[in-house]
């Protein structure tokens, strides 16, 4: 009872300080807004054609391998699943329906070999399923459920301090071209980590508390290496990209495209860099009319051009929160607001498309 | 900060004392591990596979930390849905058939083994209960209740803290966990009785005689008789000799022998048939698992299992019954022939391994090649 009533404080505390800070601090565009061109494109209606019976939760995660089939890895009902269509949006699979690691959703990559890697941040586990969909990797560790209920670090509490091979609710994964790899972790702990291909500690950056700090982390939420290893951090909580050299190292700062949700560097030998500014998945409307606009960027932050506004009509989006590109003008996007994955056609003009 | 400075402090501790205790040059045993084991199929999907063992044809179960555990609170009370599930798979690996899905006992898996007439037993720490099953997967024998509903903690999600010296063993048989929403129990007393308080392995004399190590919760062994009937039980939490903290594995070998894995204070210890402490082995790290051949010549394998947010130690050790080290294989790690914390060891066959991992989902299914003077020669 005692407890109840804490929380109805705490969360009229909360509410309140929201409020304030929400009038001090008027929802804003993103500074390369106004001076970024518009990139035409269309939305692939009904995409993803799902047998009947079968519906997609929140579109948390979404990843091509190389024959172009789209893995999504969604939030339903009591667990999250992971299905797998074809480059034509039709139903193949389901892999690992009930698996002890899928609880919350929060990403699916898929990396050069065609593995299939998800990211879940109820489990805090990262699990790693070969082609034919067998898991054959596990990055940290479900709690056990006989520890009971934990309770979460209040506000301004000190958190558990990180441990290497132990995530807080982590979000996302890349690899660079030796097949290290690399994790966003997360919500609770804020920092990246490092590991070799098969899975041992190198190093990591940020640390277990947020911090706005270059080199520090607020909510790291999508991550992304590019050809030559450098590692693309979206602090989306810092409203900024921070890139580190391979070794983590602070190389440089973008923090004019606003708040990054979903970060997805295009492979081939002429990269670029697609950054969502993403509306806020609270229905904030006064939020979601000044943001909601995916950025096309050079590797240096050179904004390119900009596609796409907050809404729920097709070619509109609902949150954001995961891009796949692995084909530079064909994008996949997930969202989580509107339940949806959409195939986006991008037609830049020939200035800005790439020599491939 | 305070804490992590004693945390920091055992672990020196701990670091300057190994190389103390460890033998100077163990010989490490060359083996293998046959590649995608018990991997013929996308479903059903292994979770943490704390629990395999083999029955006398060669089948392999395994029981499974899988599924999503759901918890729906009442008012005061947290109800749990079963999430662990119990396989059955050929001498290849092939699937053959899941035994109690759903069954109101299956909770939180720990181990499963099976006795010498065929019988699968599974020690579940969620439910606190111990099922036995007969080789064609009836319930044969329930040991232990699972509460009614298990109180809602506040706890934190840390391993147990090494507890203070136990209080007199006040509490009468049948606390614990047992009953509907009852208080929970004073920790580590050693309660005696029926009931458990997350249990974590079973064992049997020859005479049919059970042993059950409880646990998590009450740090004692209890004898049970073939029939179930409580017979008496020994320990309490503590480092003394007789004392567990955190009693993990449990083996008998042919003479009536009591094995136990005392995994928190690194060391087996070794009683006779009624609880009286024999001798206990410091040479082999944290025993996670145990396991005693069976046949003339016994050997004991123990395995020093990484923390499953580590990835240092890992390696099982064969012994003779005497804890003289034969030899050691392994290291901690997720690739082929590397371990995941193993938690539970089968040596039906001494040269012939299965080992349950919890961190890498999978049971790995191990031949060693031993050089000929460390075989047994009467098997």
């Amino acid at each position: 009872m005692r407890r109840s009533l804490m929380l109805c404080l705490l969360a009229l505390a909360l509410l309140f300080a929201g409020s304030l800070s929400a009038q001090q601090n008027p929802p804003q565009r993103a500074r390369a807004f106004a001076t970024t061109p518009d990139i035409p494109y269309d939305s692939v209606a009904n995409f993803l054609k799902l047998p009947a019976g079968l519906y997609l939760g929140e579109g948390i995660g979404v990843a091509r391998n190389s024959r172009g089939n789209v893995f999504v890895y969604t939030r339903s009902g009591e667990f999250s699943r992971l299905f797998e269509f074809d480059p034509n949006g039709t139903f193949v699979r389901e892999i690992g329906r009930g698996l002890y690691g899928f609880q919350q959703a929060h990403a699916v990559r898929v990396d050069p070999q065609d593995n299939i890697w998800v990211v879940d941040e109820g489990t805090d586990m990262i699990i790693k399923f070969n082609p034919a969909g067998r898991v054959v990797m596990l990055l940290g560790r479900r709690p056990e459920s006989v520890v009971g209920l934990v309770e979460p670090p209040g506000r301004g509490a000190p958190r558990p301090a990180a441990r290497p091979y132990t995530f807080g609710r982590p979000t996302d994964i890349a690899w660079d071209p030796q097949g290290n790899i690399f994790i966003a972790d997360g919500y609770i702990n804020s920092r990246v980590v490092k590991y070799d291909k098969n899975g041992r500690f190198v190093r990591s950056v940020g640390t277990d508390q947020p911090g706005a700090l270059p080199s520090q982390l607020s909510t790291p939420h999508s991550i992304q290496v590019d050809a030559g290893g450098n590692v693309y951090v979206a602090d989306r909580g810092n409203n900024r990209i921070q890139v580190f050299s391979n070794d983590l190292t602070l190389r440089s700062i973008y923090d004019h495209v606003g708040q990054p949700w979903a970060l997805c560097i295009t492979p081939g030998p002429r990269q670029y860099l697609y950054s969502s500014n993403s509306n806020p998945d609270n229905n904030n409307s006064i939020n979601a009319a000044v943001r909601g606009e995916i950025y096309k960027m050079e590797l240096d932050g050179t904004v390119l051009g900009k596609f796409g506004s907050a809404g729920k009509q097709l070619k509109e989006f609902g949150t954001v929160h995961a891009i796949d590109c692995k084909v530079e003008n064909e994008l996949i996007v997930g969202e989580i607001t509107t339940w949806r994955v959409q195939k986006l056609m991008l037609r830049p003009p020939a200035t800005q498309s790439s020599a491939r | 900060m305070k804490r992590s400075r004693q945390v920091f402090l055992v672990a020196a501790v701990l670091f300057f004392a190994t190389p103390a205790l460890a033998q100077l040059s163990v010989p490490e045993i060359p083996y293998d591990s046959a590649p995608d084991f018990l991997n013929t199929g996308d479903n059903p999907y292994l979770g943490e596979a704390v629990g395999v063992a083999t029955n006398s044809a060669g089948h392999i179960f395994v029981y499974t930390r899988t599924g999503s555990a759901n918890v729906s609170l009442g008012t005061n009370r947290a109800f749990v849905r079963p999430a662990s599930r119990l396989f059955e798979y050929d001498q290849t690996g092939k699937f053959v058939r899941e035994i109690g899905q759903g069954l109101y006992g299956f909770v939180f898996a720990h181990t499963v083994r099976v006795d010498p007439q065929d019988n699968i037993w599974v020690v579940d720490e969620g439910s606190n209960m111990i099922i036995k099953f007969d080789p064609q997967g009836r319930v044969l024998m329930a040991m232990g209740r699972k509460p009614e509903a298990i109180a809602v903690p506040t706890v934190r999600a840390e391993a147990p803290a090494p507890a203070p010296p136990p209080a007199p063993a006040a509490a009468g048989a049948g606390a614990g966990r047992g009953g509907a929403a009852a208080a929970p129990a004073p920790q580590g007393v050693g309660v005696p009785g029926d009931n458990f308080n997350r249990p974590t392995d079973v064992a049997w004399d020859a005479a049919g005689n059970i042993f059950v190590a409880d646990g998590y919760g009450n740090s004692r062994v209890a004898k049970f008789d073939r029939n179930g009937r409580f017979i008496k039980s020994w320990g309490q939490r503590g480092t003394a000799p007789g004392q567990f903290n955190l009693l993990h594995t449990i083996a008998t070998d042919a003479q009536g022998n009591v094995y136990v894995g005392d995994r928190s204070n690194r060391r087996i210890q070794v009683f006779d048939n009624d609880g009286n402490f024999k001798t206990q082995f410091l040479n082999v790290g944290a025993p996670w698992a145990i396991c005693i051949t069976p046949g003339p010549r016994q050997y004991l394998y123990s395995s020093n299992s990484n923390g499953t947010g580590s990835m240092e130690d890992g390696e099982i050790y064969k012994m003779e019954l005497d804890g003289r080290i034969v030899g050691k294989f392994g290291k901690a790690g997720k690739l082929l022939k590397e371990f995941g914390s193993v938690h539970e060891i089968d040596c039906r066959k001494e040269n012939e391994l299965y080992v349950g991992e919890i961190t890498n989902w999978r049971v790995q299914k191990l031949t060693l090649r031993p050089a000929g003077v460390q075989t047994s020669t009467a098997r």
